[in-house]
């Protein structure tokens, strides 16, 4: 039996999920394959999205009209803003989620989704015809014929679970693994690399004595990620915070001879900034106590998630480790941590569309390309959806740049630097930072999302309104001289700030460090404010206005070199000079830019000078050719 | 930017292609689809031809003219084209007689119309000749900019381009091994270490952002404070030694400053040895500014007698004062005169007080006569602390206020006493160190300059941030400008204009 859909997305993870949305929501037949449809948008880690960096991600996935941020409105049980008391490029949401809801939530979404069928099964094998995607063979024979395939297919290729030195084949922790995928990658001559992660032990609530605890509540009101979310419904819980101490290293110490990860039975890297209790103990000797974050997995649901000591040791330290922590010396252990291998594709070997650059019409997103975290993985998830799409479509691919979006941060790092850990997002990975916030994700990419298709109509006017809203805000407060009353005056004094120049704007006035638009605009009796997502806007744009227009300028700089685009067909073996080591980076990755030959480590300025000087003789001789 | 490859086609550029300072011959080099047209409104050949008529590759003797003011700043007007066998044009004046030569596109070094000017070695010609071409719609060369073009209208191929690339290399790594030149052998070990403590500052920084839910410990802003001080003592450390790097390369240039007749222009042609300045004892003589090179220890002095400095009625001597204020202005060293045997008046201490704050050196000229034997400058009041005076040697401030002091010699101008300890105190008060640099270190050091000139103005306005108590990314942002400026010099950073930078490396027209 044959069937034909436009594009047939492997896996029904975070990045799964997402490409088969956007997909089908730019008008795609589309079917999604997943081994088990109940655990389409399972969290397998922790039970929370967002975080610095990662928050930034969904802001931009739901401006262009992407589900994670709408999803974890629905099943978060504790919003929190972070670094409020920081810059406004470093604020950052996260969402303690019950992942129960939020795997309901995700699947009635799909349910409901037109022209997306959800489709049991694993593929087998995939054909492709002229170098170009053809089909892809089920686990149950049947083939199916797609003009763009997108794997997403997390840690279950090869998936290898490590608890001590046992080791057992599986995706997640009581899952198969899908074992052919990977094998028949790499008969395309795919260079597969492998990488491990790892998660802690599943607690027991009512074997917890929360008592003794620090208590993490969240904000009230809660804040929701998207711009679709009006308010949240869900009750809201408070976190619990405690610590390991001398006792819990000792153990861990002693008995390093039993950690697959010291013994040399794990030789895969793990992520630097998500490190086993083992590796902190270890590394960090001096420190006498690490943190434990005490989070919830489901409301309805026992299961707890210690957060920060995932852990391959044997289940008997395990339970021993956890004896000694403050709160957890009764703790029944639900499921043991454990570390798990799995295989992945170097990114490099993808387009900046992520699509593959030896099978056209073949895209990677997710943990498959090196990276961790839900939210990494639903940013690549949309963005391959959408070029999947736009190639079926035949229109031009959407290609975000380093300063438009930390979606292009990430892709661009991806496919650029081939790291060899896990990848995630920081805020510190973009140069342009200032300009990429949460706060304006929308204004940088809801146009762009409403002319794909993806976003609906109601939620771009009202974008549109708020756009509209805050120039108009911005214009008013340029204009207007306050008239300083007595009253005025004396608030001003209990400020403890000079009294200004009675001249200034409002927006002189805003630019006082520490004053926010809600305080000065209370402050001067102003009765038409704007709501506070247009007066957080303004007052950024006010206060930051010479570091953005710094930025601004990098920008133009960065674009210069970012626009020197380098032909597929250029060869780097004809260039004399260059380095061995120049020469094969180079050829590697097969930047599509000068700007992103610079990036590539290694590559030194020299060469990057050899490369434009190649490359305008190149330009020159193709003309006259 | 990397390429001005838009616009640039059309172009034409001219620098002189020779080293700075005086030589036999001087060269001027034109390139551009323009080049030759640029060139014929300032060239006369000898043999009646206009330069569109010349064969290429051959040398022929021409006059070069061009308008009565070619100053940088004169706004004279440049003279018709020069025609064939046509009389030299109304107010035009003869810069020199010289060889010129023209190469058409694409038999030249750039691989474009080139024009090549050999004058005699003054400079005052080269510039001359220059600015008269800029005048007629030339534009001065960016150093390499010659080279850069060569390579992109093919006229080097890429293995002679891998060849040009490694010359900027070597000449690097060479310099890093003359590095008994404590000022280049210590630059990148400074630079190394500079960096490694702000990168630990920024990465300090981030981490307060980004792992604000882990148990990081924050940095203190007084400590970013403290490192970025540092950071920025040391670079503007770094900056001096490259200024002192350009007076060895390009010579000093000495302003001498007094009150009239003191005996300025008398020092002068003692130092000259000759009798460059006429001398009298009329007070203000000497109404405009003069210029004259003196070669000690290998390091030019570029001395600049300067007009009296008095209040006067009279307009010339008046634009003299106006001028002598611009050249101590551009000037490395003042020298202040005072008439030893009459002892500092008012007059001089005004003068001091106006000029003594760039690099003065106090000179007590007239130790011939009688009187001046008497003279003890630090018994009199004086707006700059005085060190102890050695006899005719080099005396050394300490001033509590003043940090090192002012310097003061005692001359004659009369009978050359002391001269030898005026010039060794010049050198002194401007080079502390990097005399036996070598002119290889010199040309790289452009490109650094400029990038330490970056880093520093990025740790400054890092610093404004952290005043006005603005947010980490926004200190972070300058810091990461810095850092980025510093690794160009290293190298470990790639950055957008480096192409132009490593051109830069190349003496203009190489």
């Amino acid at each position: 039996m044959s069937i034909q859909r436009d594009i047939i997305v492997i896996g029904g993870g975070h990045a799964g999920c997402e490409a088969a949305l956007a997909a089908a929501r730019m008008g795609c037949r589309v079917l999604l394959l997943t081994i088990e449809r109940d655990t389409i948008a399972h969290m397998p880690c922790n039970p929370a999205v967002g975080g610095i960096g990662k928050g930034h991600l969904v802001k931009e996935i739901d401006a262009l009209g992407g589900e994670i941020g709408r999803n974890t409105d629905q099943a978060g049980i504790q919003f929190r803003t972070l670094n409020t008391k920081k810059g406004p490029a470093v604020r950052a949401t996260r969402v303690q989620c019950d992942k129960s809801l939020y795997r309901k939530a995700m699947q009635e979404t799909l349910t409901n989704q037109p022209s997306l069928e959800i489709v049991s099964g694993t593929a087998q094998n995939i054909l492709t015809k002229g170098g170009a995607i053809h089909a892809v063979v089920t686990d149950r024979g049947e083939t199916i014929q797609a003009n763009a395939v997108i794997i997403t297919s997390g840690t279950f290729l090869k998936g290898l679970i490590h608890i001590g030195m046992n080791q057992m084949p599986g995706g997640r922790a009581g899952e198969a693994p899908a074992e052919s995928l990977s094998d028949c990658m790499r008969d395309f001559g795919f260079e597969v690399g492998r990488l491990k992660t790892g998660t802690p032990p599943r607690l027991d609530r009512d074997s917890i004595n929360f008592e003794v605890m620090g208590v993490q509540p969240g904000d009230v009101p809660p804040r929701p990620f998207s711009c679709r979310t009006t308010h949240v419904t869900n009750p809201q819980i408070c976190c619990h915070l405690t610590y390991t101490n001398e006792r819990t290293h000792e153990i861990i110490l002693n008995n390093l001879d039993r950690s697959p990860m010291y013994m040399g039975v794990i030789d895969s890297v793990g992520p630097r900034y998500c490190p086993s209790i083992e590796d902190k103990v270890v590394r960090f000797q001096d420190k006498p106590q690490h943190q434990i974050f005490v989070e919830p997995e489901e409301l309805g649901s026992p299961s707890f998630y210690p957060n920060g000591i995932s852990t391959s040791l044997p289940v008997d330290v395990q339970a021993a480790i956890l004896k000694t922590i403050p709160g957890f010396e009764c703790a029944t252990m639900l499921k043991p941590g454990y570390a798990i291998e799995y295989d992945y594709f170097p990114p490099y070997q993808l387009h900046q569309t992520l699509e593959t650059k030896k099978v056209q019409g073949l895209y990677h997103a997710g943990q498959i390309n090196g990276t961790s975290g839900y939210e990494e993985a639903a940013a690549q998830g949309i963005i391959a959806g959408i070029n999947a799409a736009l190639r079926v479509k035949g229109e031009a691919p959407l290609i975000l740049d380093r300063s438009q979006a930390y979606l292009g941060v990430l892709i661009d790092d991806l496919i650029t630097k081939d790291a060899r850990e896990p990848y995630r997002m920081f805020t510190s990975r973009a140069e342009y930072r200032l300009l990429l916030r949460e706060d304006n994700a929308d204004q940088r990419l809801m146009e762009t999302g409403y002319r794909l298709g993806i976003v609906p109509d109601v939620i771009y006017e009202k974008f549109q309104r708020k756009r509209d809203g805050i120039h108009k805000e911005i214009h008013r407060l340029s204009r207007t001289r306050p008239q300083w009353t007595q009253e005025k005056v004396r608030r001003w004094r209990q400020t403890g700030q000079e009294v200004p120049d009675p001249g200034a704007t409002l927006a002189q006035l805003l630019k006082r460090p520490e004053l926010t638009y809600d305080q000065l605009m209370d402050m001067m009796g102003e009765t038409e404010t704007a709501d506070r997502e247009i007066g957080e806007s303004v007052e950024i744009s006010i206060k930051y206005d010479g570091y953005i227009k710094r930025q601004h300028e990098q920008i133009e700089r960065f674009h210069k070199l970012e626009s020197k685009v380098i032909p597929p067909s250029f060869q780097y073996a004809n260039v004399t000079g260059f380095s061995n080591e120049v020469a094969e980076k180079l050829s590697k990755v097969k930047p599509a830019t000068v700007g992103q030959a610079s990036r590539i480590s290694g590559v030194t300025p020299a060469a990057i000078s050899l490369l434009i000087v190649a490359l305008e003789r190149f330009r020159r001789s193709a003309k006259f050719a | 930017m990397v390429f001005p490859m838009e616009g640039f086609v059309d172009d034409t550029i001219c620098a002189v292609a020779t080293p700075v300072g005086e030589g036999g011959v001087g060269i001027i080099r034109v390139s551009g689809s323009r080049a030759i047209d640029v060139a014929s409104h300032l060239i006369r050949p000898r043999n009646d031809h206009s330069l569109h008529q010349l064969e290429n590759h051959r040398l022929y003797v021409s006059d070069i003219v061009c308008a009565q003011d070619p100053s940088p700043t004169g706004k004279g007007q440049e003279p018709a084209p020069a025609k064939a066998g046509g009389e030299e044009g109304e107010g035009t004046t003869l810069i020199d007689e010289a060889l010129v030569v023209v190469m058409r596109q694409p038999r030249s070094y750039t691989g474009e119309d080139v024009v090549e000017i050999q004058t005699h070695g003054g400079t005052w010609i080269l510039h001359a000749t220059c600015n008269a071409l800029i005048q007629r719609g030339a534009k001065l060369a960016q150093p390499g900019e010659f080279t850069k073009r060569a390579f992109l209208n093919g006229r080097l191929d890429l293995t002679q381009a891998e060849a040009v690339l490694d010359t900027i290399q070597a000449t690097t790594s060479r310099s890093l091994q003359a590095a008994q030149s404590l000022l280049r052998g210590s630059l990148s070990r400074e630079i190394d270490a500079l960096r490694d403590r702000v990168l630990r500052v920024l990465a300090h920084l981030e981490a307060g952002m980004d792992f604000v839910e882990e148990d990081v410990e924050c940095i203190q802003r007084a400590e970013v404070q403290r490192v970025l001080e540092d950071t920025q003592g040391a670079l503007e450390t770094l900056i001096a030694s490259f200024e002192e790097g350009r007076m060895i390369r390009e010579g000093v240039k000495v302003a001498i400053v007094g009150r009239p007749n003191v005996g300025k222009s008398s020092l002068l042609n003692a130092l000259l040895n000759v009798d460059r300045a006429i001398v009298s004892d009329q007070p203000g003589t000497t109404r405009d500014v003069i210029d004259e090179s003196i070669n000690v220890n290998g390091i030019a002095l570029r001395l600049l007698d300067t007009a009296g400095l008095r209040r006067t009625q009279d307009a010339v001597e008046g634009e003299g004062i106006r001028r002598t204020e611009e050249a101590i202005a551009d000037a490395d060293v003042v020298l202040l005169v005072v008439d030893g045997a009459i002892g500092i008046t008012d007059e001089d201490r005004a003068v001091f007080e106006t000029y003594g704050s760039r690099r003065p050196l106090l000179v007590m000229n007239k130790m011939d006569l009688p009187e001046s034997r008497s003279f003890d400058a630090r018994k009199t009041f004086f707006p700059l602390p005085l060190g102890e005076g050695q006899g005719e040697g080099v005396g050394k401030g300490a001033g509590p206020n003043q940090g090192e002091g002012l310097e003061f010699v005692k001359v004659s101008a009369k009978t050359g006493e002391g001269l030898d300890h005026l010039t060794a105190g010049i050198q002194g008060v401007c080079l502390k160190e990097g005399l036996e640099a070598t002119p290889s270190v010199l040309v790289t050091r452009l490109r650094h300059k400029a990038s330490l000139e970056r880093a520093h103005h990025s740790v400054e306005e890092a610093m404004r941030s952290l005043e006005r108590k603005e947010s980490g990314e926004c200190v972070a942002l300058d810091i990461r400008v810095a850092l980025d400026a510093l690794g160009e010099i290293t190298g470990a950073v790639s950055t957008e204009d480096i192409l132009d930078r490593i051109f830069q490396d190349f003496c203009i027209g190489k």
